[in-house]
């Protein structure tokens, strides 16, 4: 397509008119790769590494979806956003799906027209402030400047807190996680607000992280999540049911190195056997075959698994499970039984 | 006079003085210095000032870049390793190399294909660059862009050879045509050429392995290699555009004058990064559902649908500074408007045109920089985006964004310095 | 073109059409409007059919909604609760600030560049030089991003606290800090009106004064002197005045009040960068303009004023000046179109322009993509023609009356 666009027919390929977007399965599959909208470059959540590779919390999903709908997890396109161009790119059917820590609204649910397909991290919004300030609350910052990363629920969250609270403050936008830090640490705001899971990636990559401190104050809620276009509910329920499986396969222990094994033959757990395949007939319900979920477990392991890798305390953005873990462990991870 | 003045004195000298050597403040570096830096008061205090700003920027450059780290694996290293002095952290230029030339995601087995066509480049535009190189090499320029995109996006070479069939197809046709009319020519060789593209399509298709390099997709081109490819390709299209836009508004037919009009001075009217966000955001909307257009090509068509309007109106300069006794004088010899316009009066518009369109494109050049904001990985977006974004470098600004300033300082000023030979080569008015 | 007629025959042949120039350019004309027509209404309906089958509509009524963001320099009034729409005219006004402002210094920095660039003194002349073509072969963008990161490198409001700080404000009264330069403001005590009425009535007399020094030196030749006399007309007036009346006007002087300074008058950091970068960047090109205006004043004009007895300053003010703002004020008035629309930039410094505004926060926040895009557009548009309308008017008033 792209080569006789470029050859000079480009009238010519404007009038074939595709199929509406009513089908992404299809497709998906007649493509061979899955298009995943991405961050730009958000360490730990997605971002090129040094050889080029993407890699992070969000780019394990495209791949685990990949993997579930191709069988191969590197089947995947993927297609740097920028807070301006994610919700496009999606409603035009550039991207088949968006997994760019989208916080999940009702306006953008039901008045931009996307279906989110679930939860896959739990987020809240906090500050980061130097420790020299002596600032131990939010409530402390009247008058203080703020940098805020343009384009995110972030600026709405910030005006609703100092609103509500009825203190002043001075946002400075800034449009990349990096700049902002620049400024930050340059001493050009007071505080840096945003996602907690950010400002503690951010604070990780410090010359000396314990100068500053996060607050305690959490001032929103942040429940960020992949979503797909409105309309078409096969789709949506294969990346829905997708990230379920990597729940709920976390929950039931089965992880990447114990998959195939469990795969090979029905074991005792009956909903281990219908997730895996070896029970009843779950994927042709959802258009995919029987495997799906083993495929993409394997891709990268289960939730529990790709959080260690990304962004889990091993890493050098140092998160804890928190929220995100299962509710069997305190947490507010919550798969729906397969059934 | 003379003659009262020897009168009226007493002693006239009758032997020449020997020679003396003139006096120190007028000769050599003395006089140099007094004439062009100290002629007066107000001068010298410039020359102190101008003195000052130099030293205070040297003085924090030298150290800067003489205690430069340049092997080190992170800023943290980088820190280690100056222990506290000053000094850039120019590993950052070596560990991410190829990342500012190519992006990251170019394969990086295959870095030879783009630097090969960057050398190309050079010794293609050559022939247009030279007068004095002969003609028949100028189809070696005309070659460039098939052997450039066959190198650049890899694929069979049927598809840049059916492209080039195409192209020599209309161009045989038109000029067999052309003598009859040349709006007929130009028709009979566009049909021609589509003619050919059309089932050149399905030999492309049938083989898609002969010859085949690794193909590599837009979405993967990155660094200052997009700058390039970005910069290289608006401007020679937006040229042929920006003529045909011009000519359009100086047409005496009034619906075509009013659109070139209305294209030119919409497009003059907003600011590029205003037409990059239609062609990111908003251009997906207009087309049929389905289709889907690379970026990279989406972008290409804004710019060069901006940089037209530009070019556009520098030529209507050119075209508005022809004396009018040209315009006349074509009429006289009875050629008609396609005529006069190829053999007349464009040879001379596009000449007094030429430092125009020179600084139109290095401005169009420079201005490729701004698809970083609409989450393209160009050499400042590589920068902006995944480098400063790793947890490794975070913090190093300086080196980059000099790096960066530098590479489009050395094109840009080679090019103004090639437009400024050029102008006195094509000179031909006497002094 | 249609002066070739052949009367010969009378009758209309459908080939004359394609044929006779008389008509040659109506066909052209009809095929090139039904193009143009064919193509709109391709991208209309392909418009309405994406719209319908995203479930989304084009409507303006976002506008009316609350914005629900605070934006850091408003030149009117403005909440989290106020309007997309007034959000979109602060950041209107705020592209026009940063411009003018940009204009104004660029100009200065512009002419004194094209000026020294001329100037006979070597070491300027080689520094100047440098200057033009660092900043004029490098995108604005680059320059933008890196004079924001010069201008964070100033002194944080921290930096000033303490008995013994690291940083202490000039004078006592400005203070450069990386969130902004806070200068004192006045304060309006009663009386003042009358101090700035005198203020503007000197303003009146210093011209009148001018004026009526160029009359009487066309009636008899005396050559009065302007400078001294302008600057005691300005200034003397006033200054008594303000004793007169009290010392109606004081100053609020900035200082240091919990985060940040507090009291006079805060220039914003992103307003300075992006004001700064626009300057030298768009200074360059100004130079550049003002040299080349310079040079075509042919050297004649120069020796026939020298030996008309005319001093050099002179020779400058009424003899090359003159004819070389002819050559140098369009392309200016293009450069001051450049700084507008290179001031679209302004988000990567962080200053809430309308590209920011419009097109970034409101764009993402109510996902409107077409019609934000559409409405920034058009916005520029106005800006744009505007003052390409100004440089017409003038272009038309000096342009030499010629055949």
């Amino acid at each position: 397509m792209t080569k006789t666009i470029l050859l000079g027919a480009v009238a010519a390929g404007g009038l074939i008119a595709g199929a509406a977007a009513a089908a992404t399965l299809d497709d998906v599959k007649e493509r061979g790769t899955l298009n995943c909208g991405v961050a730009t470059g958000l360490a730990g959540f997605a971002a090129p590494n040094a050889s080029g590779e993407w890699e992070g919390f969000d780019v394990s999903l495209c791949r685990a979806v990949a993997a579930a709908v191709l069988g191969d997890p590197s089947a995947v396109e993927f297609v740097p956003t920028t807070g301006k161009t994610r919700f496009t790119a999606l409603a035009s059917g550039e991207i088949d799906m968006l997994a760019r820590n989208t916080t999940w609204t009702f306006s953008r649910d039901n008045d931009l027209n996307f279906e989110f397909t679930g939860i896959n991290y739990y987020d809240g919004q906090g500050f980061m402030v130097p420790t020299e300030l002596g600032v131990t609350s939010a409530l402390d910052l009247d008058g203080a400047t703020v940098c805020v990363q343009t384009g995110t629920t972030t600026e709405l969250n910030l005006a609703d807190f100092f609103r509500k609270n009825n203190i002043s403050y001075e946002p400075v936008p800034i449009e990349t996680n990096a700049e902002a830090q620049q400024q930050y640490l340059a001493g050009a705001c007071d505080t840096y607000t945003t996602d907690a899971s950010g400002l503690a990636a951010t604070r990780a990559t410090f010359e000396n992280p314990g100068d500053h401190v996060i607050l305690p104050e959490i001032i929103s809620k942040e429940p960020l999540g992949p979503l797909v276009r409105h309309g078409d509910n096969e789709w949506g329920d294969i990346v829905r049911w997708t990230l379920n499986a990597l729940i709920a396969a976390e929950e039931m222990g089965v992880n990447s190195t114990n998959v195939a094994d469990m795969a090979s033959a029905a074991g005792d757990s009956p909903e281990i056997n219908r997730m895996l395949g070896t029970e009843g007939n779950l994927g042709d319900m959802i258009g995919l075959p029987n495997d799906w979920a083993v495929k993409a477990i394997q891709a990268n392991g289960n939730y529990g698994e790709i959080f260690e890798k990304t962004i889990g305390e091993n890493t050098p953005i140092g998160l804890s499970r928190g929220l995100n873990a299962q509710w069997t462990d305190g947490g507010l991870l919550y798969a729906p039984p397969f059934r | 006079m003379s003659d009262m003045h020897s009168e009226s004195v007493g002693y006239v000298r009758e032997t020449f003085l020997s020679e003396k050597e003139p006096p120190l403040q007028e000769t050599g570096l003395f006089k140099w210095v007094r004439v062009n830096l100290f002629s007066n008061w107000f001068y010298a205090l410039l020359t102190l000032a101008a003195i000052y700003v130099v030293y205070v920027l040297l003085s924090g450059f030298i150290p800067w870049f003489l205690g430069g780290v340049w092997q080190a694996d992170s800023i943290r290293e980088c820190r280690e390793i100056a222990g506290g002095e000053v000094g850039g952290c120019f590993a950052v230029l070596t560990d991410r190399w190829y990342q500012l030339l190519f992006g990251f995601s170019y394969p990086s087995d295959k870095y030879w294909r783009p630097t090969l066509a960057f050398v190309l480049l050079f010794i293609c535009a050559a022939p247009v660059l030279f007068p004095a190189i002969p003609r028949p090499f100028m189809i070696l320029t005309l070659l460039f862009p098939f052997t450039a995109y066959w190198l650049l996006w890899g694929g069979t070479i049927l598809v840049p050879l059916v492209a080039l069939a195409g192209v020599v197809a209309g161009y045989v046709v038109y000029s067999r045509l052309v003598a009859r009319s040349f709006a007929i020519g130009l028709f009979g060789g566009v049909v021609a050429a589509a003619v050919v593209w059309w089932l050149g399509g399905f030999v492309s298709e049938a083989e898609p392995r002969f010859l085949a390099l690794q193909e590599v997709a837009s979405r993967d081109m990155g660094g200052f290699m997009l700058n390039m490819i970005l910069g290289v390709i608006c401007v020679s299209l937006s040229l042929p555009f920006g003529i045909v836009l011009a000519l359009g508004r100086q047409s005496s037919l009034p619906i075509i004058k009013w659109i070139c009009i209305v294209f030119i001075e919409f497009v003059r009217g907003v600011p590029l990064i205003t037409l990059l966000f239609v062609a990111n955001v908003v251009l997906a909307y207009f087309l049929p559902p389905g289709t889907n257009f690379d970026l990279i090509l989406r972008v290409i068509i804004m710019i060069t649908m901006f940089a037209s309007a530009y070019i556009a109106e520098v030529i209507r300069g050119g075209l508005a500074a022809l004396p009018r006794g040209q315009y006349e004088g074509a009429e006289s010899l009875g050629l008609d408007y396609a005529q006069s316009m190829r053999l007349i009066i464009l040879p001379q518009a596009l000449k007094i045109s030429i430092p125009g369109i020179v600084n139109v494109s290095v401005g169009l050049f420079k201005d490729t920089t701004l698809v970083s904001i609409i989450s393209m990985f160009d050499l400042v977006g590589m920068i902006r985006g995944p480098i400063l974004a790793s947890t490794d470098w975070n913090g190093v600004y300086w080196e980059l964004y000099g790096f960066a300033a530098l590479l489009f300082f050395i094109v840009c000023y080679s090019i103004s310095q090639y437009s400024q030979w050029l102008e006195r080569q094509l000179a031909t008015d006497h002094r | 073109m249609a002066s070739v007629t052949d009367p010969h025959d009378g009758g209309f042949r459908l080939s004359m059409l394609l044929n006779d120039r008389r008509y040659r350019g109506l066909t052209f004309q009809f095929f090139a409007l039904i193009l143009i027509i064919v193509a709109m209404a391709f991208l209309g309906i392909n418009l309405v059919r994406n719209l319908a089958a995203a479930g989304l509509n084009f409507s303006y009524e976002f506008l009316g909604d609350p914005a629900n963001y605070d934006i850091n320099q408003t030149m009117i009034d403005y909440t989290s609760r106020s309007t997309h729409l007034r959000a979109a005219l602060v950041g209107l006004l705020n592209t026009l600030l940063v411009s003018v402002m940009a204009c104004v210094t660029a100009t200065i920095l512009g002419v004194i560049a094209g000026v020294l660039r001329l100037s006979k003194n070597w070491l300027v002349r080689k520094l100047m030089s440098a200057y033009v073509e660092a900043f004029r072969n490098v995108p604005v963008l680059i320059w933008i991003l890196m004079i924001g990161t010069v201008v964070q490198q100033l002194p944080s409001p921290s930096a000033f606290r303490g008995d013994d700080p690291d940083s202490s404000m000039w004078l006592g009264l400005i203070a450069a800090t990386n969130r902004g330069i806070y200068i004192p403001a006045p304060i309006w005590g009663p009386g003042s009106l009358i101090v700035i009425a005198v203020f503007l009535a000197s303003i009146v007399g210093v011209v009148l004064y001018r004026r009526y020094a160029v009359a009487k030196l066309y009636s008899d030749g005396t050559l009065l002197p302007t400078f001294w006399p302008s600057l005691g007309i300005l200034f003397v007036p006033t200054i008594l005045a303000y004793f007169l009346m009290g010392q109606p006007v004081s100053l609020d002087v900035p200082e240091l009040q919990g985060f940040n300074f507090g009291g006079g008058l805060q220039i914003g950091r992103p307003l300075i960068a992006l004001w700064l970068a626009l300057s030298v960047y768009t200074g360059a090109f100004i130079a550049e303009n003002v040299r080349a205006g310079i040079l075509s004043v042919s050297h004649g004009q120069t020796e026939a004023a020298a030996s008309l007895g005319l001093r050099s300053n002179r020779i400058m003010s009424l003899v090359v000046l003159p004819q070389a703002l002819r050559v140098i004020v369009p392309p200016l008035i293009s450069q001051y179109l450049n700084i507008t629309k290179n001031s679209s930039l302004a988000i990567a410094v962080g200053y809430a322009d309308i590209t920011a505004t419009l097109g970034g926060i409101t764009l993402n926040q109510t996902g409107r993509a077409i019609e934000t895009i559409l409405l920034l557009m058009l916005f520029y548009l106005v800006i744009s023609l505007s003052i390409s309308g100004v440089m017409n008017v003038y272009n038309a008033s000096v342009s030499l009356k010629e055949r």
